[in-house]
């Protein structure tokens, strides 16, 4: 058809048309204006219309299988969730202080934090605009605090850089642009860029450069009040007669750039990190156990999927005790939504068309490391003035994420001691929970000494360790979301997948609700019109 | 030593009867793009026991990480080559962070110990015919 053919709708007629043809759930969304930026994907869900007592078994009580829960609930259905884990919330996981957690192979660690901390070994921080997560957390009441991605005064570290003496990130971010600015305004001065940038542009970009850079009149960078505003005094400004600040002394291009410091300088400027971030208060299980208290009783903890077959009327999983094994016990139900991970289900019994089964053996899992340690004091902010935030370092543990609550607490801390991937990750997984503990503090003490006396004790969680999920996250390519992405998220009969591996946000809590949402409101379109 | 000790306590406390020496080798967090250790027992100690485990026999989950002890897929060479290279399902790949010479050498390890006894080995050049 072509565009002067196409027949003019009036808005209350394609209102119509839609709730028609997509079933009101689409209505619902296509009428909201709920004040969600434009460029989210994220609607809330009412389903709408009677769902005639259709069930839907659930397979998985992460965020994917809870949202998914909650919502097809609330519109009427009868849901029954199997949960592998004596616990609900998947990778969305908080330890705590008398936990135990045995991981495959059989190693056991008993978590000895004090009362009050805690350690999320899965997810830690929700960007502003994962509008999911965040509405969840508004409707269910859970409660929010800023989580730290950019803190000026916390540390970059590189082991052959400065003879391996942590430098300040203000220090670093300052003397990295005002270095770039002041060369960028050498070549204008000398008439080098002419060729590509007009006169007037050129005018504009050196006033640009002076006032991004903290450049002098004379478009250098150099010790003074200026280059101190921005990366800190020796001495700071103070009150009486002592109070005269002392100007700092910025690092030469030279020892900076090859420090290889400035590698991190953009991590905070990514558009998943960008400030504000949050966590619930209390740890990341918060948003899960809010979701389940909503769902209800209809979530059955340590139950193995063995199985998951359908025939033309009907879904049935056979399972099994997660632990003690037992008799093998059978749920059944009219549909099924299943966010068991790939790497579990592309293991498992089910009867699923070739592009869906192939589509689920697609998929590897990536590797992840994680290392709470707590220690006697906060030193790191009683000696270092670090409040929360992140240090980077070329160290094996990547990173040390400092606690973004309790700021000024007198007693015990508990900050996160590793955060790696790739073969590092691997290496620390492969490792007795206890070495890589070991490890974790040796190392991080290169960045804090203080650890060498600090340090009580910690829990470390290798993802490819952890029984439920054999993998931190969905590893997709360009290729394999090409070939498999769009199979995955079908409906197969009555089989739905659900989870951040059928999202494009891998591994992050905002794939699994945004896949669940999409996925129930699919199953419920089907619902409605088969009826 | 002090790691021996733990690890010790540690098989007491799981009721493990037996812990396969578990180090990290000489090699190991040397690269954060890339495995170092070239030796076959040492590249199976800093890798594959994340999920194989120290004693090779694999564990089981929600799902599970095959046995590589005694397993007779291992019969045929070029089958954990292609495996370790591009990953199977679950497993990722490790060709990105592997040589030829480092993949040969892990694979002649595991089909040579965990009561795998297979007398033919394969090469660099074999790895490097997958990629």
């Amino acid at each position: 058809m072509s565009e002067g053919a196409q027949p003019r709708v009036r808005r209350r007629d394609l209102l119509t048309l839609i709730g028609t043809m997509a079933g009101s759930a689409v209505m619902y969304q296509a009428m909201a204006s709920l004040g969600f930026a434009a460029e989210s994907p994220y609607r809330p869900v009412r389903l709408e219309g009677d769902p005639g007592g259709a069930s839907v078994l659930i397979l998985g009580a992460g965020l994917a299988g809870l949202v998914a829960a909650l919502e097809l609930r609330r519109a009427g259905y009868r849901v029954e969730v199997l949960e592998y884990e004596d616990r609900v919330g998947g990778r969305c996981w908080t330890v705590r202080g008398g936990d135990h957690y045995t991981e495959l192979g059989g190693f056991t660690q008993h978590c000895q934090f004090e009362k009050g901390l805690y350690f999320n070994p899965g997810p830690w921080r929700i960007p502003y605009h994962h509008h999911g997560v965040l509405d969840y957390c508004r409707r269910l009441g859970v409660a929010l605090e800023p989580f730290v991605q950019v803190n000026y005064n916390a540390f970059l570290h590189a082991r052959n850089a400065f003879d391996g003496k942590p430098q300040r990130f203000r220090h670093v971010l300052s003397d990295f642009h005002g270095h770039v600015a002041e060369l960028l305004g050498k070549a204008i001065g000398q008439n080098r860029l002419d060729e590509i940038v007009s006169r007037e542009d050129r005018e504009i970009l050196l006033e640009a450069l002076r006032q991004w850079g903290a450049l002098d009149r004379n478009f250098t960078y150099r010790p003074g009040g200026i280059t101190s505003e921005r990366r800190g005094y020796e001495r700071d400004p103070g009150g009486g007669a002592g109070g005269v600040p002392e100007i700092s002394q910025p690092i030469g291009l030279s020892d900076l750039l090859r420090s290889g410091l400035w590698r991190a300088l953009a991590t905070g400027q990514l558009y998943e990190y960008q400030t504000p971030l949050f966590q619930p208060v209390g740890g990341m299980d918060a948003i899960a156990s809010a979701l389940a208290r909503e769902v209800g009783d209809v979530i059955r903890l340590s139950a193995k999927v063995t199985s998951i077959r359908q025939d033309a009327q009907r879904v049935t999983v056979r399972h099994e005790h997660s632990r003690s094994g037992g008799d093998p016990q059978t749920a059944s139900a009219d549909w099924c939504i299943c966010t068991i991970p790939l790497s579990i289900l592309s293991q498992m019994d089910i009867n699923v068309g070739a592009p869906m089964a192939n589509a689920i053996g697609a998929v590897p899992y990536d590797a992840s490391i994680k290392v709470g340690l707590q220690f006697k004091r906060r030193f790191w902010e009683q000696d270092e003035a670090i409040y929360g935030g992140i240090s980077y370092t070329d160290l094996p543990i990547s990173l040390i994420g400092y606690p973004n609550t309790g700021y000024g607490d007198a007693g015990r801390g508990v900050l996160l001691g590793a955060y790696a991937f790739g073969p590092y990750a691997y290496e620390f997984t492969a490792l007795p929970p206890d070495e890589r503990v070991k490890r974790a503090v040796e190392w991080g003490a290169q960045v804090h000494p203080q650890y060498r006396d600090e340090f009580e004790n910690g829990i470390a969680v290798g993802w490819h360790r952890v029984p439920g999920v054999n993998g931190c996250y969905g590893l997709w390519t360009e290729e394999t979301r090409r070939l498999h992405y769009k199979n995955l998220c079908e409906i197969d009969g009555r089989i739905a997948l659900a989870g951040e591996h059928a999202s494009y946000l891998p591994a992050w809590q905002e794939g699994a609700v945004l896949s669940a949402l999409d996925t129930v409101t699919r199953l419920h379109q089907r619902v409605l019109s088969s009826r | 030593m002090r790691f021996v000790s733990a690890i010790a306590v540690l098989a007491l406390a799981t009721g493990m009867m037996q812990v396969a020496a578990a180090q990290a080798d000489e090699g190991a967090f040397g690269s954060e793009e890339r495995f170092m250790a070239r030796d076959g027992a040492a590249l199976y100690r800093g890798i594959c026991q994340s999920c194989h485990m120290p004693d090779g026999r694999g564990a089981a989950g929600a799902g599970r990480y095959p046995p590589l002890a005694g397993n007779e897929r291992l019969e045929t060479a070029g089958y954990p080559v292609f495996i370790v290279v591009n990953g199977q399902k679950g497993m990722p790949g490790f060709g990105a962070w592997l040589d030829d010479a480092q993949v040969a050498a892990v694979v002649n390890y595991v089909r040579s110990h965990f009561g795998n006894a297979y007398a033919d080995t394969v090469s660099p050049d074999d790895v490097a015919a997958v990629r």
